[in-house]
């Protein structure tokens, strides 16, 4: 086992043939890469089996990481695309960001099961609820910024966006999560505010 | 002027987000100790900021999903970098290539049009009295006609080829 080694150190590892190394670094990130990828897919077991693919393609790929980026950057990079990749193939409706008709009609499936639960609610749950009722670009802007270490540049670069695009996508997100949280978690949102 | 909502909110998430420039984030804290409604907005987001800090969680896949992986991935090797198996010297060979045949043709093109043709008697220069005919009606035409249509026919026998195999593989 290697787990004090940053990644850098584990991929060099991975590169002289220690192939076992590669076992610490599935680890450290399956649960990120998973989390992104079920922002995008609904299914757990479509998720899964996408996280997978994630980590066997950078195996692949490993020689061509220069490590002028992070390597947790590198890898959502190749989430995100196998994500949208196997969308396309399944031809599935990706939420985009501005329509605001899958919107609405998210809402209105959801809001028959949130309302009745709204009581019960504690922040955790408030936050993560919230969090499944955005589309998956906010959802994944928020958790790469939040829990995915990423600065705005690095989410840039895993999207394939320009910087400043990035910053007006996390202002909206939040926003929209806010909007969640009033209209769902109303008794919640009130006890944070004041 | 008061701001709008929208533009306050802008500016103290970049505050939050401690991307706002030193003088900036200066102003701001000015304004959320002095104005009511900046302090209350504020701590809106701040809470927000902090909720999604502190409760946001991440999912967890099956238990044997390392072991999965590393399953297949003995079963790999790491692929050469791209950059060790494409020459550059190959590269730039290719369009050294297509650079010398493009300008070989457009010099060819130019030395069949009858530029004496565009010359007055008065020794000026006429563009439209220039004879182009022996660029539209010599080989040159022909064999660029021919080129196109015999890349045109391969074109569609590897589209029709592509239809087939992907046609064959559906169940």
């Amino acid at each position: 086992m290697h787990p004090g080694q940053t990644d850098n150190e584990l991929i060099e590892l991975v590169k002289t043939g220690h192939q076992q190394a590669y076992g610490q670094l599935v680890t450290r990130y399956q649960n990120y890469v998973f989390t992104i990828v079920l922002r995008y897919l609904s299914s757990r077991e479509d998720a899964e089996e996408i996280a997978q693919d994630v980590f066997i393609k950078a195996f692949k790929c490993l020689a061509d990481f220069r490590g002028d980026s992070k390597f947790s950057t590198w890898l959502y990079t190749i989430t995100t695309t196998s994500c949208l990749t196997f969308l396309r193939k399944k031809k599935l409706a990706v939420q985009s960001l501005d329509n605001e008709k899958v919107m609405a009609d998210a809402e209105q499936v959801d809001s028959g099961m949130k309302a009745n639960q709204v009581e019960q609610k504690s922040k955790l749950a408030m936050v993560n609820q919230s969090i499944a009722l955005l589309s998956p670009e906010d959802a994944q802007v928020i958790t790469l910024f939040y829990k995915g270490e990423q600065s705005l540049d690095e989410i840039a670069q895993i999207l394939g966006q320009e910087t400043n695009a990035v910053k007006v996508r996390l202002f909206r997100a939040r926003q929209r999560l806010r909007d969640k949280m009033e209209k769902f978690f109303p008794h919640e949102v009130r006890d944070l505010v004041h | 002027m008061l701001p709008s909502e929208q533009e306050m909110e802008t500016r103290l998430w970049e505050y939050i987000d401690g991307m706002a420039l030193p003088e900036e984030a200066a102003v701001i804290e000015k304004l959320i100790a002095s104005q009511r409604e900046w302090s209350v907005k504020y701590n809106a987001l701040l809470s927000i900021h902090t909720d999604l800090s502190k409760h946001l969680e991440l999912e967890a896949p099956s238990l044997r999903f390392t072991k999965n992986v590393m399953e297949e991935v003995a079963r790999l090797h790491i692929a050469p970098a791209a950059s060790s198996y494409i020459n550059k010297k190959i590269i730039f060979g290719i369009g050294a290539f297509f650079i010398t045949l493009i300008s070989g043709f457009v010099i060819y093109a130019i030395a069949q049009v009858n530029w004496s043709s565009g010359t007055t008697v008065t020794g000026e220069f006429d563009w439209t009295k220039i004879d182009f005919t022996g660029l539209f009606n010599n080989q040159f035409v022909n064999i660029f006609m021919m080129l196109n249509t015999v890349l045109g026919l391969m074109l569609l026998d590897r589209y029709l080829h592509f239809r087939q195999k992907k046609w064959k593989k559906q169940p």
